[in-house]
């Protein structure tokens, strides 16, 4: 069962327990994305209030799995009161650990190593990339602020 | 407890040897779809090793052999559920979705226009429903449904009202997510009393239990070879033959004509009109063998073997789990079928099927194709176990075990 606690830790349980930036932001001024993922259902919703080149505030509401809901809580918490282009780098940084590298699925090496240091709790989430049809869960709240940003930017 | 000799099943069916994660598979994911017996996957193999020949041209040995694999099983369809008027009522579709396409594309041409109502129901599968919306969108029908009440079942109080202006009532045999077996023959006579026609989705009903569409008296019969331990790439379309034989075509192509020339074409008459270009052979061999193998267990023993499975689970579901886990179904196992969908209260559906797979338990979590029933509920997900022919109470065991671990898992 060890990969299995690979991926469920106890940071995400916790995460999925007691979410982190729950609720909801008056928009405007701040503004409301919708991330969906309709093979499972897993909805989140983003609410970002930006202040010339910082992320102020952040707020997530929607449902689905304790990887997606963990991953927006702990993104949250990662990203809340950052410069916009830290916020970036993070989100980069975080698609990448959940990238699946081929080698990776071949042999029981482990997928480039990415500093966890600079991750913080994020690296909790490393376990998903040994269950590929995961991943998605994993990524869609990072998917929905990506978009945010860029509608902050446009 | 029956004498049903579902061991002998399991031997006579090669996926069983399968090992996941050190575990003997434990597949309980029937609903989705059934799992075939040695001899469905042997009379595919003779398909293309012996014969290998398209069916209704050739004049040579092995093209006729093929034409009589083909043919022999929409006999066997035919005689499977009981069609009055045998094989020339059965065509052969890609799956059950596709039948739906072809009830909702072909019999509307001549039958359905704009303020006319197709009436469903909240526990519809996708399949029956998005072919109602593309004709509402395309053709100013409207779609209806008959609501699901708290107990899981049809609410049938107010089905009169609600068959003003119904041309086609269309509704499942046994839902894919609840495992509720609706009353066909009650609806039947309703949809007659009215003048409407009944279309049936019996691809949960068909591989589990008997079915005769002359003693229900339906007029349109779906399902896929699938889900009733064939091949997948075929599904079934019955209608009466007086149906059929009004029905426009559907796609167009080689095999489903009667005359081409430079001027037009002329359709090909019976269900071959239905079924444009090469068809599923090596499938419908197969299918033809899945029906035999059925017709030797015999379908109420199925059937009766079938309920006495869920009627062990649920009683140990409820014992076990003491509310934690809700089961999202009717708990009369006489009026439902081996499709169990759970909603572990805390723990959502992915996770629970990700703990089950670590012991080698395979099930569906999701909105299995369902999202108007799911929303009645107010679910996102539930994880479905569902037996088949095969399933042994073992497999519960096992079940019971996983689940007890996703939930101390979650806490």
């Amino acid at each position: 069962m060890s990969n299995l606690e690979d991926l469920y830790r106890e940071v995400i349980l916790d995460h999925y327990r007691s979410p982190r930036n729950r609720g909801e932001l008056a928009t405007p001024p701040a503004i409301r994305v919708e991330g969906f993922n309709p093979l499972c259902g897993d909805e989140v919703v983003v609410y970002l209030l930006v202040d010339g080149d910082r992320l102020l505030d952040i707020k997530l509401t929607g449902h689905g799995c304790s990887i997606s809901q963990s991953s927006s809580s702990l993104m949250s918490a990662a990203v809340k009161g950052k410069p916009l282009d830290q916020v970036r780098e993070t989100i980069k940084k975080f698609k990448q650990l959940m990238t699946v590298h081929e080698s990776s699925l071949e042999t029981t090496s482990k997928p480039e190593v990415i500093d966890a240091r600079t991750l913080g709790e994020l690296a909790a989430l490393q376990g998903v990339v040994k269950f590929p049809v995961r991943i998605k869960c994993a990524v869609l709240a990072w998917n929905t602020l990506s978009q945010a940003l860029d509608e902050v930017s446009a | 407890m029956t004498s049903f000799n579902a061991r002998r099943v399991r031997n006579d069916t090669p996926l069983f040897t399968r090992v996941i994660n050190e575990r003997p598979i434990t597949y309980l994911d029937s609903a989705a779809s059934s799992v075939p017996p040695r001899a469905v996957i042997e009379a595919m193999s003779r398909h293309y090793e012996r014969r290998h020949a398209n069916v209704h041209r050739g004049v040579y040995q092995t093209a006729n052999e093929s034409t009589h694999d083909y043919e022999h099983a929409r006999e066997a369809i035919a005689r499977f559920i009981n069609a009055p008027g045998g094989a020339n009522e059965i065509v052969f579709t890609k799956n059950a979705t596709e039948s739906f396409n072809l009830l909702a594309k072909s019999w509307r041409a001549a039958n359905l226009q704009a303020g006319d109502v197709v009436l469903i129901s909240e526990m519809e599968h996708h399949a029956n429903i998005v072919p109602w919306f593309q004709l509402r969108d395309a053709l100013g029908i409207e779609v209806r449904f008959i609501p699901v009440n708290d107990d899981f079942r049809l609410e049938l109080s107010s089905i009169d009202e609600l068959m003003k202006g119904v041309k086609l009532v269309s509704v499942t045999a046994m839902s894919n997510v609840l495992g509720t077996i609706n009353p066909l023959k009650e609806l039947a006579a309703v949809a007659h009393r009215h003048g409407a026609l009944i279309a049936v989705d019996a691809a949960q009903s068909v591989g589990h239990s008997a079915t005769n569409v002359a003693e229900l008296d339906v007029d349109f019969f779906i399902f896929s070879a699938h889900k009733m331990l064939g091949p997948t790439g075929l599904g079934i379309f019955w209608t009466r033959q007086a149906i059929l034989a009004d029905m426009p075509p559907f796609l167009g192509g080689g095999g489903m004509i009667a005359d081409v020339s430079t001027a037009g074409y002329v359709p090909a008459k019976g269900p071959t009109r239905f079924e444009a270009g090469t068809p599923p052979i090596a499938e419908a061999a197969g299918l033809g063998a899945a029906v035999l193998y059925l017709e030797g267990l015999g379908m109420d023993d199925v059937h009766e073997y079938e309920r006495f499975l869920t009627e062990d689970a649920l009683t140990r579901l409820e014992a076990e789990f003491d509310g934690r886990i809700r089961v999202i179904g009717p708990s009369n196992t006489f009026e439902r079928g081996g499709v169990i969908s759970l909603d572990v209260q805390g723990v959502h559906a992915h996770d629970v099927a990700q703990v089950l797979d670590q012991f080698g338990v395979c099930v569906r979590p999701g909105h299995h194709c369902a999202k108007p029933l799911m929303k009645r509920f107010n679910l996102s997900a539930t994880a479905r176990a569902s037996y088949g022919p095969y399933s042994l109470v073992s497999d519960t065991d096992v079940l019971l075990e996983a689940l007890s671990d996703a939930v101390k898992l979650f806490g």
